[in-house]
This record gives C-alpha cells, sequence and structure tokens, in this order.
C-alpha cells in the first residue's frame, strides 16, 4: 500500500501524575481495515482512543490523519475530522429518548429554534434499525444495558465518520447482537471506513479483523496480520512480563485441610448458574475472570448478600440457611467488598464504629446499650494487629489513606473471627506496600486456619497470592487451574473462551 | 473556628467537628444574649427566659425526632401536619366523649400510624423521604379539615389535671420544659449509646456499606420514620393540652423550622452525622433571635428573612466543613 495511512500515531506519551499510562507507542490505521488492539487492563489501550478522540491530550508525539500532523483540541474537532469513538462505559443521557440521543451532536449543532421530531424519529429510526429493531422514541433509561450499548454504537453510525473507534463494544451484548453488530462493522469496512476494535475476545478478534497491535503496560508491543498470528501469541503478547511482586509462600502441595466451606449447583436465575466451589482450611482460593463476568454476584450469593435460586452452601460440614447477610456472619462467613467507597467503609465515621459494624450484638451490653470500651479495644487490637496507620481509633475513616482505608474494612471482617473470608479485589486502587502487607495477612489468616477466597481482575495477584484458582465466564466456572497449571495466559484464555487451538479454529469457522 | 480547623488539619475528626459546631453555637447564643441585655432591660429576666424556653420546648421534641431521620438520611416535611392531626383527634375524641388521656394515646397512637404509612412507601414502594413527606404534609393537613369541618375545636372543658401538662409547673418549672428536657436527654443519651441507634448512623453515613455489614436498614429507615412521627404526635397532644384547643391549620410551616434547627445544630442533609444536643442549641439560637427581634421592635415581617439568612449561613458552614474533609 502506496497510500498513507488514514491515521498513525507517532511517539506519543501520556502521563496522569506520576504514572505513565502510555510512552512512546505507535499505531497505524489503514483505509478500509478493522485494526485490533490489544492489551491487559491498563495497558494503555483507551487512554489513546481517548487522545486520539479529543478527549485527552497527548505530552508528547504526533496524530497524523492522511499523512498530515494535526492536533486534536476537543471531541467537537475530532468529530470534524470524522473520527467517532463508543466508549467502552455508556454516556448517553438517561431521561432522553433514543432518538434524541442518536442525533445529540446534529442537534446540538442546529440553530433552528424548533426541532423537526417526526424527522428526527424517522431518521433515528432508519440508523438504530441496522442494528436492533429498539423504537426511538423509548427513553434510555428503559433500556437493557446491551440495547444500551447498541445505541451508543448507532450514534456513532450517524456522524458520518472516517475512522470509528469501538471500545470493548460487545462487553454487555448478547451472542446474537454481537453478531449483528459484527455484519455491520463489515459493511462499514466494505464503505471505505476504518475501525479501531478493542477486544478481550480473541474469537471476535480474529473472525472480524484484518491485523491486531498489542500494547502492555503502555508500551507498543507489536502489529500483525491477522492471519501470520496465533490467539496464543497475541495473549502471550500482552502478557509477556515478569512479575516482580514480592508474594508470600505458598502451601506446600497436598497440606490442605479439611472441607470447610462446600458450594454446589448454585444460581441466581440471571447472572450465573451451577457453581461448584470447594475450599479447604489453610488455603487461598482465587477467583478470576473478565469484569462482569459474575464473580462478585457469586460471591454475593453465596454470604446471602443476594438472592438465589437454587444450589446449596455448606460451612464446616453444615447446611447454611442464609435470609440475609446477618446469617452468614454468624455462622462464620463474612465478604468484603469491592468497593472501598461505594460500601466498604463509612467514610464519616470513627474507625472504631467502622470495625464494629458488623457484630454490634457482641458489644451490646444489657440494656442493649454498646459497651464503647469493649469496641475501642477491639478497635486498638485489631488495628495494632493490621498496622493501621492513623491518628487514633477516633478519627474518621476519610482521613486515612486508600490502603488504610482497606485495613479497616479487613478489621471489620476480622471482628467476628470469621471461618471464611470473601475478598473481592481486595487490593484494588492501594499502593504497593501496603498491598504487600495485606497479601501476607491473607496467607497468615489462611495459616490460622481460616479459609480465604481472593476475587481478582490482577493476574499476577492471582498467581502469586492464591493456591488454587477457578475461572469464571459469562456466570459459569470455565475451569480450575492448580498451583502448577497457574499462569497468566491459562486464566486469559479460561476467561476469554479461548480454550486451545482446536477451539479456536471451530470459532473462526462458526463467523 | 475557621484557625481551629486549619490547625488540627488531617487529625480532626467527626465528634470533634460536631463538638465544635456545639460550642460554636453556644458562643453564638451567649454573645446575642449578653448584647440583648444591654439593649433591652426585659431580656435578661426569668419571664423572658421561661417564655422563650416555654416557645420552643414543644417543637424542640419534634426537632428530636427530626434530626435522628436526618441522620438517617430521611426527612420529614410533614411533622407540623401530624401535630395538627394528633391534635384534632385526640380533641375531637375527648368531645365525643373519650376521656383525655385515652384520646391522647390514641392521638399518638394515630401519629405513629402516618409515620408507619411513610415508612412503608419509602421502604417497600422504594419512594424517597422528600416525596413521600411532601406528599404526606397535604394529606394529613386534608385530613385534620376533614375532621374538624374546618373549624378550630373549643376544648376549654378539658379537666384541669390534663391543662397541667401545658398549663401547670412544678417549682415554678412548667411541666412542658420538662417533659422536654426528659426526652432530649433519653434520646441524646440513646443516640450515643445504644446499638439500635448506632444503626441509625451506619445506615444514614452509607447505606450500601451498611447492608454489607448485615444491617437491614430498610428496618431502620422505617423505625425511625415511625419514630419522628410518633414525636410529632406527642407534641400536638401537649399543644392542645396548652391551648385548650385545636386548630386545623396549627403547625403549617413548623417543619421548616424544625429541619432548620436541627441543620443549624449540624444535621447533614446528607446523613450520617448530627447530634441531638446541637439541634436543640440550633433551636435555641433561633429562639433568641426571634425574641431579641421582638424585644427590639423589630417588625415581624424582618423575623423569617433574618431567620433564613441564619439557616443560609449556617448550610454553607457545613457545605465549608465537608469540602474541607474530603
Amino acid at each position: 500500500m502506496t497510500q498513507a495511512p488514514i491515521l498513525e500515531i507517532r511517539g506519543l506519551s501520556k502521563a496522569f501524575g506520576a504514572v505513565k499510562a502510555l510512552s512512546d507507542v505507535r499505531f497505524e490505521l489503514r483505509r478500509g481495515e478493522i485494526h485490533a488492539l490489544c492489551g491487559e487492563n491498563g495497558a494503555g489501550k483507551s487512554t489513546l482512543m481517548n487522545m486520539i478522540a479529543g478527549v485527552l491530550q497527548p505530552d508528547e508525539g504526533d496524530i497524523l490523519i492522511d499523512g498530515e500532523r494535526i492536533s486534536i483540541h476537543s471531541p467537537a474537532a475530532a468529530q470534524r475530522l470524522g473520527i467517532a469513538l463508543v466508549h467502552q462505559e455508556i454516556a448517553l443521557c438517561q431521561d432522553a429518548t433514543v432518538a434524541e440521543n442518536i442525533y445529540m451532536a446534529a442537534i446540538n449543532s442546529r440553530r433552528a429554534p424548533l426541532m423537526n421530531f417526526q424527522k428526527l424519529y424517522a431518521d433515528a429510526q432508519k440508523v438504530m434499525d441496522l442494528l436492533a429493531p429498539i423504537p426511538v422514541r423509548t427513553r434510555v433509561a428503559d433500556l437493557s444495558i446491551s440495547n444500551q450499548q447498541l445505541v451508543e454504537i448507532a450514534k456513532a453510525l450517524t456522524l458520518d465518520c472516517k475512522v470509528l473507534m469501538l471500545d470493548e463494544p460487545t462487553a454487555a451484548l448478547t451472542e446474537s447482537e454481537a453478531q449483528r453488530l459484527f455484519s455491520i462493522v463489515r459493511g462499514l469496512k466494505e464503505r471505505g471506513i476504518s475501525v479501531v476494535y478493542i477486544s478481550h475476545r480473541m474469537a471476535e478478534i480474529f473472525s472480524l479483523c484484518d491485523r491486531v497491535t498489542v500494547f502492555r503496560d503502555g508500551r507498543y508491543v507489536a502489529t500483525d496480520p491477522i492471519a501470520t498470528v496465533s490467539p496464543d501469541d497475541v495473549v502471550r503478547k500482552m502478557v509477556g512480563r515478569e512479575i516482580t511482586q514480592l508474594y508470600p509462600d505458598k502451601l506446600a502441595p497436598q497440606e490442605p485441610g479439611r472441607l470447610l466451606l462446600s458450594v454446589e449447583g448454585l444460581s441466581d436465575g440471571r447472572r450465573f448458574a451451577d457453581v461448584d466451589l470447594q475450599l479447604r482450611a489453610g488455603e487461598i482460593l482465587g477467583i478470576g475472570g473478565l469484569i462482569g463476568a459474575g464473580r462478585s454476584e457469586i460471591a454475593q450469593t453465596v454470604c446471602g448478600l443476594r438472592p438465589r435460586t437454587s444450589g446449596t452452601v455448606a460451612l464446616d460440614g453444615k447446611q447454611l440457611r442464609l435470609r440475609g447477610y446477618g446469617d452468614a456472619v454468624k455462622a462464620g462467613l463474612v465478604y468484603l467488598s469491592e468497593d472501598r467507597k461505594g460500601s466498604g467503609v463509612f467514610l464519616d465515621l470513627p474507625i472504631a464504629a467502622n470495625i464494629s459494624a458488623l457484630d454490634l450484638a457482641r458489644l451490646t451490653g444489657r440494656l442493649g446499650l454498646l459497651d464503647r470500651k469493649a469496641e475501642d479495644r477491639q478497635a486498638k487490637e485489631l488495628t495494632g494487629r493490621l498496622g493501621v496507620r492513623m491518628a487514633g481509633i477516633d478519627a474518621a475513616v476519610s482521613t486515612l489513606s486508600g490502603g488504610n482505608q482497606q485495613k479497616v474494612a479487613i478489621a471489620r471482617q476480622l471482628s467476628v473471627s470469621p471461618k471464611v473470608i470473601i475478598m473481592d479485589e481486595p487490593t484494588r486502587g492501594i499502593d504497593v506496600g501496603a498491598k504487600v502487607e495485606i497479601h501476607r495477612l491473607l496467607r497468615q489468616l489462611a495459616g490460622s486456619g481460616v479459609g480465604v477466597i481472593v476475587i481478582s481482575s490482577e493476574l499476577p495477584e492471582l498467581i502469586g497470592l492464591c493456591d488454587r484458582v477457578v475461572v469464571v465466564r459469562e456466570g459459569r466456572i470455565a475451569g480450575e487451574l492448580t498451583a502448577s497449571e497457574l499462569g497468566e495466559e491459562a486464566i486469559i484464555m479460561l476467561a476469554s473462551g479461548v480454550q486451545d487451538s482446536s477451539n479456536q479454529r471451530q470459532a473462526q469457522n462458526v463467523a | 473556628m475557621h484557625a481551629e480547623i486549619k490547625a488540627a488539619g488531617r487529625r480532626i475528626n467527626f465528634a470533634q467537628l460536631a463538638s465544635m459546631r456545639e460550642a460554636g453555637l453556644i458562643v453564638i447564643i451567649l454573645a446575642l444574649c449578653i448584647a440583648m441585655s444591654f439593649a433591652s432591660p426585659h431580656f435578661l429576666t426569668w419571664g423572658n427566659f421561661r417564655a422563650m424556653l416555654m416557645s420552643f420546648s414543644i417543637e424542640g421534641i419534634v426537632v428530636v425526632g427530626m434530626t435522628i431521620l436526618l441522620i438517617v438520611g430521611g426527612i420529614d416535611l410533614s411533622v407540623g401536619s401530624v401535630v395538627c392531626f394528633s391534635m384534632v383527634v385526640s380533641g375531637a375524641l375527648f368531645l365525643a366523649g373519650l376521656d383525655p388521656w385515652t384520646a391522647s394515646l390514641i392521638g399518638i397512637g394515630v401519629s405513629a400510624l402516618i409515620g408507619a404509612a411513610m415508612g412503608f412507601f419509602v421502604t417497600v414502594i422504594g419512594l424517597n423521604h422528600f416525596i413521600t413527606s411532601l406528599a404526606a404534609m397535604v394529606i394529613v393537613r386534608g385530613m385534620c379539615l376533614v375532621v374538624t369541618k374546618g373549624t378550630p375545636l373549643s376544648l376549654f372543658t378539658l379537666p384541669p389535671a390534663f391543662k397541667a401538662i401545658g398549663q401547670g409547673s412544678f417549682n415554678n418549672i412548667p411541666y412542658v420544659i420538662l417533659i422536654f428536657v426528659v426526652v432530649v436527654a433519653i434520646f441524646d443519651f440513646l443516640l450515643r449509646r445504644a446499638t439500635a441507634f448506632r444503626k441509625v448512623f451506619y445506615t444514614g453515613s452509607n447505606e450500601k456499606a451498611a447492608q454489607f455489614s448485615g444491617i437491614r436498614t430498610n428496618q431502620v429507615k422505617f423505625w425511625v420514620t415511625v419514630l419522628c412521627s410518633t414525636l410529632a404526635g406527642l407534641a400536638g397532644v401537649i399543644y392542645m393540652a396548652r391551648f385548650g384547643a385545636a386548630t386545623p391549620t396549627f403547625g403549617a410551616g413548623m417543619e421548616l423550622n424544625i429541619i432548620a434547627a436541627a441543620v443549624i445544630g449540624g444535621a447533614s442533609l446528607n446523613g450520617g452525622s448530627g447530634t441531638i444536643f446541637g439541634a436543640i442549641l440550633g433551636m435555641a439560637l433561633l429562639s433568641v433571635v426571634t425574641s431579641s427581634l421582638i424585644l427590639l421592635d423589630i417588625s415581624v415581617y424582618w423575623q423569617d428573612m433574618i431567620k433564613g439568612c441564619i439557616l443560609l449561613a449556617a448550610v454553607s458552614i457545613d457545605h465549608f466543613l465537608h469540602r474541607k474533609k474530603s
């Protein structure tokens, strides 16, 4: 191809504070190709898309359109250049109709004082019908997430763009909706529109795309024609980093003790089905999988925080009958939420009150009065044990750093001397030092006979910390990896549904 | 106050903030009192103080319930209507031949039921407190008019023993003030010490986190809503004893004064914080201001405006402190 690529990135860098999101990356998009962009969470894919779409400004480097250096100051400027981005997160006006959302940009630039709603609805319906027969007079808030995602895509289709960037467009779509999207994307390609396609799903990438570029830790790794690589190659390129973090020693093989927690055939009728889990004393069990695969839902259902439709949970050989989370706590089964600020801690309240929230009954004396001395004692004991750095147990949790807030949340779980503790993303968003401390603590807990389950999206954490990992895909257990089988590639393959190359070929043939 | 906050820096915590707020209010109230004692010879008299205390004692009972409801993250605009409804129901039952004590108990019970109905709409149906209680405010006011057919009930036949609740005194201290002090003392203690009320703070501070701690937050919100209406009902029957009458328009606009007092006293409209003592100080401040304006012969027309400005100042300070914290 002698023609200049429609979009070219040269030496682009971007830092957020001290964190380098992208360093010196390049990327090239040819006219009329579908180009996959791959990388783990945090590899910098979305950052690059946002810079091309004018949402963020690069610190260094050039963006070239049709061989010409340009700067893109704003999303509106990107639109004028014919660049459209469909965000991973849905960004629609929930209270407006589908039609109003689809034509928001056009409505915004109109000068006429009145709207011709008849025409708006007719035009919008035409665009929408390409994807799915969603009535365009519906309020967006009344649509399912997958339909909202389709509206988001329809919106981009109206922009008359030259370059369309799709950031994990199928994350919320069903299989048939995804198939319809693929045929539309292929249609766009035939019309000469170039597409950047971000996805974790290897099957999609290999059936849809022409070339694939891999980023890792904010750096460019490689670009290959899809015909010359295998999914395994791509995964290896995505992961190929050394694990430098220090993790505590694992269990020696065959050491795990008696069966502590046994979950059989658990379903909630919506997000997951037929989940079996076994946890033995002394081991740390990891649960891996993509975001949205249903890991948190499974854990919350096990603990009685969400209703189940079938299945049993047995703790220490005894069937649990949970009417609510309170019952699970009494039985010795606790859950640490993944959303620390949203549902993990009480920011306004003192540390001591945060720690005692899980089991007030134990601190309550006669007459229903709280024993403040016992509460303080408990807080001092646990914060000391976990090494919480604070001004005092009366300080509000909001005064602590993220890592110390998390330790307070863990202290609350430990206050009831649990038999099994389920931690959802226990080290998300906290600094490395605190992370190592929390990992040691978890290993220590496991060593003292407490069952520990860790849900994590961070592969190094699963591999470094856990004795065994089960991987969840689309609400089902996709597989289990023992300590000797643990590896990033193995987890990614289970999580994304690429089991081996023969499977892969099947997927390609189907598409 | 500003300088203190800065100096304390990161070490500041919520209990300290609350007590600083209370200390600040006490200073302001005392300063106003001292200034007024020079401005008007009538201000620093037992008669005037008694009148001020009387004027906010009964409302103060309602403030207690409102403060607890604000802490749980709710609000109740219907308290003025409920005060009135409790009053007219009790009055009507008395006129129908019931003894006043039983009539009052029924009046309070009916108030509790109104609270339960609101609690139902908030927790089961899932409406928010603001809208639910706005509707209740209008509905219950309408019920007052229906019960009385729009005309005040004259209750001068109430037995003296019952009227004494509102008009009598013990060692020159009106029963009204005694009841107020007892209610405040009980709930201030419970709010600080009782496990059940600790759950109110958890729920108001972060409902999701409270649920993830096994707290049944809907139950907590329900019972606090009932409590607030019940205390309003109690206030209603005391008003009846005090005035010897039941007027179907009584208490209109009272809710705003009460919410203002609680907020000036440090209760956050976002839930999770507030103290009874602070709310009572807020009430006292509003009362001292009103009394001062009257003694200074300032036109009544100015009163609402000035109270509104005080509220705005208090809420601004609150907002400022919250921003500082995060």
